[in-house]
């Protein structure tokens, strides 16, 4: 079978893609999921750091296939730009999550004396 | 009439008009996600101490679950690699992998919640709680008029409290038998759906919403596998930009998954 192979439609002519890189992120995606279900029958002392520790092994494995399976680490600048806007609104909102959780956010509603 | 762009990439952005269009609908799909993630985080940290659920789901179903969708990502890459080299029969191979791992998915997740639904907690007069899954109910059962009796296999538990965390060292331990309950005896009896507590409310609705996109994606990959194979003949280039689109929704249906595993199973 041909390892690599020559992409061009929607890719830049000559961008080569190996089989054998998409199974080795295949491999790493298979080896993240048990090292995350090995990690959470860990006690690091407290369940914020076990949460820490399950988001960052999810983000790599998320970054895995954004970037080799969905191509994205060879994709156009149009692209990077709508998601560019995505990452900001996405971030927007969560920032907007952890503010609502502090007690001195507006949307709390205040004692009335 | 024909339309510009749907095989050959526009000069200034470089794309196909698909590619862009998948694109613009993954983001608003994040966004869809994103807002779910956010209602989870609200009702999680929003719980009363000690009442947010640990350890309700069974892990080994999701991590199988989680192999599943990872082996079907690959099979969907090398169903368009194989596009791309020109091998149909190998294309055909690779997706009738993904279609069949995908039902493998929606099989699963079905039978967990049928583990769900044939769970129950129940309010027992004496204030204590009896939980497990259904045996049987005697023909004569009515809660309301206190006929009948219903059989679980589970145990029983003195406070509430005791069956949130089912993490902790003491409940794994704890040993299951069945119990006979007459009606009399039961204030309450509620399955564990999505009414039953927050955590399940929104364990449904996302991971509802997540299997109706498996659904849905294996649909477009089923057409393009089936009857929509009928391209590759006329226009093959076209036929793999569309492989490669489907392709990009399948891989964003398996990222959403990879962050609501630890979410729901594990933390």
């Amino acid at each position: 079978m041909n390892n690599s192979m020559t992409m061009n439609g929607g890719h830049s002519p000559g961008e080569v893609h190996s089989v054998r890189g998409y199974i080795f992120v295949f491999i790493a995606l298979l080896a993240g999921t048990i090292l995350t279900v090995w990690a959470s029958f860990i006690q690091f002392g407290s369940r914020e750091i076990n949460i820490a520790v399950a988001l960052v092994i999810a983000s790599v494995k998320a970054f895995l296939v954004v970037a080799y399976f969905m191509h994205l680490i060879s994709e156009r600048k149009m692209i990077y730009l709508v998601l560019g806007f995505t990452a900001i609104f996405f971030a927007g909102l969560m920032g907007l999550t952890i503010w609502s959780l502090s007690p001195n956010s507006l949307i709390h509603i205040q004692n009335v004396p | 009439m024909d339309f510009p762009y749907i095989v050959e990439p526009r000069r200034d952005t470089g794309l196909y008009n698909a590619k862009l269009g998948i694109w613009l609908f993954l983001a608003s799909e994040v966004m869809l996600f994103g807002a779910l993630f956010s209602a989870y985080v609200l009702l999680r940290v929003g719980a009363d101490p000690g009442m947010w659920p640990h350890g309700w789901l069974n892990v080994y179903i999701g991590t199988a679950n989680t192999i599943v969708l990872i082996t079907s990502s690959i099979t969907t890459v090398m169903a368009w690699v194989s596009c791309k080299q020109r091998q149909f029969g190998r294309f055909k191979f690779f997706h009738a992998l993904t279609i069949l791992l995908a039902m493998t998915f929606v099989c699963i997740k079905s039978y967990e919640y049928h583990d769900k639904f044939t769970h129950y907690e129940i309010t027992l007069a004496s204030g204590k709680f009896a939980d497990g899954h259904l045996v049987e109910k005697s023909k004569d059962f009515d809660l309301a008029k206190k006929t009948g009796r219903v059989t679980i296999h589970g145990y029983e538990v003195e406070h509430e409290v005791e069956l949130m965390d089912m993490q902790r060292p003491e409940a794994r331990n704890i040993h299951r038998e069945e119990i006979t309950i007459p009606a009399t005896d039961i204030k309450k009896m509620e399955r564990y759906g999505p009414w039953h507590h927050t955590y399940l409310a929104i364990y449904f609705t996302l991971t509802g919403l997540h299997a109706f996109h498996v659904i849905c994606g294996a649909l477009v990959i089923g057409f393009l596998w089936g009857p929509g194979s009928r391209m590759w003949k006329t226009d093959p280039e076209r036929f793999t930009n569309r492989i490669e689109v489907s392709g990009l929704f399948w891989h964003f249906v398996d990222l959403v998954w990879i962050f609501l595993f630890p979410v729901l199973y594990l933390l």
